[in-house]
């Protein structure tokens, strides 16, 4: 490691750049130190061999209060997804095993695949009203936000009028600037009351949701311990894990890709001229997104050793995974956009034990609002230069503030 | 060409399901992978090989025999 110092979060050009620095650190600082927004230090991971192995070393989880790990911000402000939680789900080894199998067999690629002619619909009852309050239109208030709040919803049997307060409480968990700590911990208390209310609605009358068949467990089968179903801690933080991890990321990831791929627009053409390239296209803009936030922290338990240099225990480590994704040695052409690259192992979801349990959902609404696009707004384009676009300021799941269309 | 799992690694993304449908599903149970056919077709390498390199756990195992 060399004595500079990174500062994160790094800078760029526009909203869609990569910051200039990937480059430098992948070739002669891959093991970096850096410094986060709190004032703590951590050491910054950018070669995609170093991401990838890191995040599928079984051994090293993210940071728990108690691990004494850097903060990303200042003041414990940002909530469980900043700190580190002191949830009630088990977040490694065994234990983590069995709950992540047990919630992740409502997540299969088949489920998620049935899933999608109610996503479309809601995708296209979104696009419609867009179209009828006129061109141009804010995207990610009127398509990219609001469609994964409602299919989480869904999953969770929670009626349509209350999705506006998921909004809001998404909205306030992942800021780490935006809301003040008070504000977030009266979310996170709106939130709890909340689900307190449906869990016990669920438990008297389940139907054929998520939450529902968690609470009732597989009575079928022969392990005891999965025969039971979650207690209502494991129910609350399920329900806000999903929220947390599926809101935002969707949200902002629908907006960016719509960006990227207007950006260019022959990007846009292409896709319009064959509209079998959606599917790639969508893991390509996963890869591409160089605003992905801050990287996914672990906590160093025990020594262990990075390209040859000690990394010892009590360190934190940050993984960035889009500098990762822009690594040549993994991606042939890694800084152009290629919508038909396969495959594309990209680790914009992680990897190992740990990696996104949501992802066939991500994927299954990210191909889902691409082709209703395709579809409807074929002459869609970006209403200002990409100069004009802006982060959004929270800083552990990147996105535009807005993402301005017209058509 | 011959392809194996492994369970333990399996942690249920579905990108194999995904990326070759033919060849992979997941158990309603749990949502661990299920090798719906071990010597796949030659007209399933391509689909086969792009689901190994897509899964985040490094659980698909394949070997090109000549």
């Amino acid at each position: 490691m060399t004595e500079q110092v990174v500062r994160l979060p790094l800078s760029t050009d526009t909203a869609l750049d990569a910051p200039a620095e990937w480059e430098e650190l992948r070739d002669r600082c891959p093991v970096a130190h850096a410094s986060l927004p709190s004032g703590d230090t951590a050491v910054y991971l950018t070669r995609y061999e170093h991401v990838r192995s890191l995040l599928s070393d079984a051994r090293f989880v993210r940071p728990t209060a108690k691990d004494n790990a850097a903060r990303v911000a200042p003041g414990g402000v940002g909530g469980a997804a900043a700190t580190g939680s002191s949830s009630a789900l088990p977040d490694r080894g065994e234990p983590h095993r069995r709950w992540r199998r047990r919630v992740g067999k409502y997540f299969t690629a088949k489920r998620m695949a049935a899933l999608r002619p109610g996503m479309a619909a809601m995708a296209e009852d979104l696009v419609d009203a867009m179209v009828e309050r006129g061109a141009p239109a804010d995207l990610r208030a009127g398509l990219g936000f609001p469609l994964p709040v409602y299919v989480i919803c869904d999953l969770l049997g929670v009626p349509a009028e209350d999705r506006e307060r998921f909004s809001h409480w998404s909205d306030t968990f992942l800021s780490v600037t935006r809301f003040s700590a008070d504000e977030i911990r009266s979310a996170h208390e709106e939130f709890v009351a909340y689900m307190a209310g449906h869990i016990a609605a669920k438990r008297a009358q389940p139907a054929d949701d998520l939450l529902s068949a968690l609470i009732q467990g597989s009575p079928d089968t022969e392990d005891a311990d999965d025969a039971e179903g979650l207690s209502d801690d494991e129910l609350v933080a399920t329900g806000m894990g999903l929220l947390v991890a599926g809101h935002e990321t969707t949200a902002n990831m629908i907006g960016k890709m719509v960006s990227m791929l207007l950006d260019d627009r022959s990007r846009w053409e292409q896709l319009l001229a064959d509209p079998a390239l959606v599917r790639t296209a969508v893991e390509e803009a996963l890869r591409f997104d160089a605003n992905l936030g801050f990287g996914v922290r672990r906590y160093i338990s025990e020594d262990i050793e990075i390209d040859g240099q000690l990394v010892p225990a009590g360190s934190t480590v940050v993984c960035s995974m889009p500098a990762a994704n822009r690594d040549e040695q993994a991606f042939t052409g890694a800084d152009d956009m290629d919508l038909s690259r396969l495959p594309n192992p990209h680790l914009t979801f992680g990897a190992g034990p740990h990696s996104c349990l949501g992802q066939a959902l991500a994927r299954t609404e990210l191909q889902v609002v691409l082709e209703t696009l395709l579809t409807r707004l074929p002459t869609l384009r970006l209403a200002v230069p990409v100069a004009e676009l802006r982060k959004t300021e929270g800083l552990l799941v990147g996105g535009l503030r807005e993402v301005p269309v017209a058509w | 060409m011959k392809l194996s799992v492994d369970e333990d690694k399996c942690c249920g993304a579905g990108a194999c399901v995904l990326a070759a449908p033919e060849v992979f599903d997941q158990r309603d149970e749990d949502g661990v992978v299920m090798l719906l056919v071990d010597t796949p077709g030659t007209d399933q390498h391509a689909a086969v090989r792009e689901a190994a390199a897509m899964c985040p756990a490094g659980a698909i195992e394949v070997t090109e025999t000549p």
